[in-house]
């Protein structure tokens, strides 16, 4: 049924740190790697290498400008796959009880053998987290990599998801959001994570870290640069010997002036 | 939105379908035999044509009838099985009314119920979206799709003076519907501010895409071709669907044949018209998914 669970005994999900996220988009492409080999049918490309290429993707990172009043632009990436909301409108609008929430830890999933396609379901999610997949005609979305995350087959530092496993400035954290004590709602009570949407009511589990205010050195101190008393030139003037070659070079015809 | 046109035929032909069927469930016009036959055939072709028509954009026809166990929670689902329902139940309606010309009343009544409630959930579908604002009006969307399905359903009828409070009924609706929709987004305080929650901090602009090319997402939600014919394009599924047909109705002709002849054209010029007004209630729909890609 598509009904929602009334809760849900754990809120597994993602933290994501727009303060360190560099944009390298490396979470987009182990994310389209691990999902394409394993859960559910392969994420496809359209026209890879011709003129218009497109494809399937669980996760994508935008990049925007922020102008404050006063003061420099500040450039954000912004990483973005499916929030696991709790009240997750994909999975009521569903008609054939393809979508649904999980009890055990609330990751929204789609049953591929059920879905026909008819994709109300992207057209619900106020994120763009579901994509119609060309080639198999059922919808994909971010599965919180469920075949990694509880699989013993796997190291156990693999244990994760594919996109925070690979993230090389750790802005992607993975964890239990419904409980207080875990990292991950340690961290979003230290660094006031936020909601995307919080009009849409679809209460996200998945938590955004702002960026940071940015250090304002120059303000403090006229130097910015720290290092250049130290390198600053000893002596202006030479004298002696290499003083007057310097010099009397410098009178040739070419010489510096 | 994108108008992809399995969804536009689909809405318009069994909105006026399910309209048509609603009349003759409540037995207007008394037919039987050969007379009450052309009539369910009309209607069932209509309403049974759409249907098939919104399952091309299925990416599994072939599962399209896992929809109906939904019912619960989804629209859709609930709109399948009214349909269904309603179908199964005017074919009884209609078997007395062909083949022993006789009108089983409740069953009629009840058939009626059915067929406008499956407009009812059709337009449901549309106005539960949170993240289409410009549908997201309740009780307009409904209303626009029941006055329109309502009107054609008199035209189909014959019932013209049903017919002429119906279309200036759906005319208004119309209207109103135009003029809410174009504050609705601005209305529902969502902004690339808020997607982002960046908004406290300043100025928000997309900066760069996530992707060069297109994808599901833009081609599916970011459709701005045409929008700005929109003015345009309102005033002639203005003119098509609401006001020529009303004009058709009320010209004094003589004689049944020129009667008939300007009620077709009625009919002919509604349908055009409704489809014109479909077509812009996609194509001028904006989901919020487009704020992320600095696009409306
Ligand atoms: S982010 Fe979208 S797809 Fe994911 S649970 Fe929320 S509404 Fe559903
Ligand atoms: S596309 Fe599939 S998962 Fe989405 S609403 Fe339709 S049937 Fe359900
Ligand atoms: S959790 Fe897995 S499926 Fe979801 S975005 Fe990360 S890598 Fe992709």
């Amino acid at each position: 049924m598509t009904d929602l669970p009334h809760t849900t005994s754990r809120k597994m999900g993602l933290v994501i740190d727009l303060d360190t996220c560099v944009g390298c988009h490396a979470c987009v492409i182990s994310c389209k790697g691990w999902n394409t080999e394993n859960y559910g049918a392969p994420l496809s490309d359209q026209d890879a290498y011709g003129a218009d290429p497109s494809g399937t993707f669980l996760n994508r990172v935008h990049s925007y400008e922020v102008q404050p009043e006063q003061g420099h632009a500040q450039l954000i990436h912004f990483p973005k796959s499916c929030l696991h909301c709790e009240d997750a409108p994909c999975v009521t609008v569903c008609p054939t009880g393809a979508s649904y929430k999980r009890v055990e830890d609330g990751i929204v999933l789609v049953n591929e053998e059920d879905c026909i396609g008819c994709g109300l379901c992207a057209w619900s999610c106020p994120y763009g987290a579901r994509e119609l997949d060309l080639a198999a005609g059922v919808m994909k979305k971010c599965t919180l990599c469920v075949d990694r995350i509880y699989n013993e087959n796997l190291p156990e530092e693999d244990r994760q998801p594919a996109c925070v496993r690979t993230c090389p400035a750790g802005a992607r954290h993975f964890g239990d959001l419904g409980d207080p004590g875990s990292d991950v709602s340690q961290l979003v009570a230290a660094r006031g994570g936020m909601d995307l949407m919080p009009e849409m009511g679809t209460k996200p589990v998945n938590k955004y870290l702002p960026p940071r205010p940015k250090d304002t050195l120059s303000q403090t101190h006229e130097q910015i640069d720290v290092l250049a008393p130290f390198l600053a030139p000893v002596a202006e003037d030479t004298g002696g010997f290499l003083g007057w070659l310097d010099r009397a070079l410098d009178k040739l015809p070419g010489g510096s002036n | 939105m994108h108008p992809a046109p399995s969804v536009i035929v689909f809405t318009t032909l069994s909105g006026l379908g399910f309209g048509l069927l609603f009349f003759l469930g409540l037995g207007m016009p008394e037919v039987t035999g050969m007379v009450a036959f052309v009539f369910y055939l009309i209607a069932y072709a209509l309403a049974v044509g759409g249907l098939l028509a919104s399952t091309f954009h299925l990416g599994h026809p072939e599962r399209a009838w896992k929809a109906f166990s939904q019912w619960r929670s989804s629209w859709l689902s609930r709109e399948g099985c009214c349909a269904v329902a309603a179908l199964l139940t005017m074919g009884v309606y209609a078997t007395g009314a062909v083949f022993l010309q006789s009108h089983w009343t409740l069953v009629g009544a009840l058939g009626a119920a059915l067929s406008l409630g499956t407009v009812f959930t059709t337009s449901m579908i549309y106005a539960q979206l949170k993240t289409v604002p410009r549908w997201n009006m309740v009780p307009l969307t409904p209303a626009l799709f029941l006055t329109l399905s309502l009107a054609g359903g008199a035209l189909l009828a014959g019932q013209e003076g049903q017919a002429m409070g119906l279309l200036t009924l759906a005319g208004l609706t119309l209207l109103a519907y135009w003029h809410q929709g174009d504050r609705a987004f601005a209305l529902s305080g969502t902004s690339l501010a808020t997607a982002t929650g960046l908004g406290a901090r300043g100025d928000v602009r997309a900066f760069e895409p996530p992707h060069t090319g297109t994808n599901y997402l833009l081609r599916e939600f970011a459709y701005v071709v045409g929008r700005k014919h929109a003015t345009r394009l309102r005033v002639i599924g203005f003119a098509l669907a609401i006001a020529l047909p009303l004009l058709c109705l009320l010209l004094p002709v003589q004689g049944l044949m020129a009667k008939h002849l300007l009620a077709a054209l009625a009919v002919v010029l509604h349908i055009a018209g409704v489809a014109c007004t479909r077509w812009l209630f996609f194509a001028e729909a904006e989901h919020v998914v487009g704020l992320y890609y600095g696009k409306r």
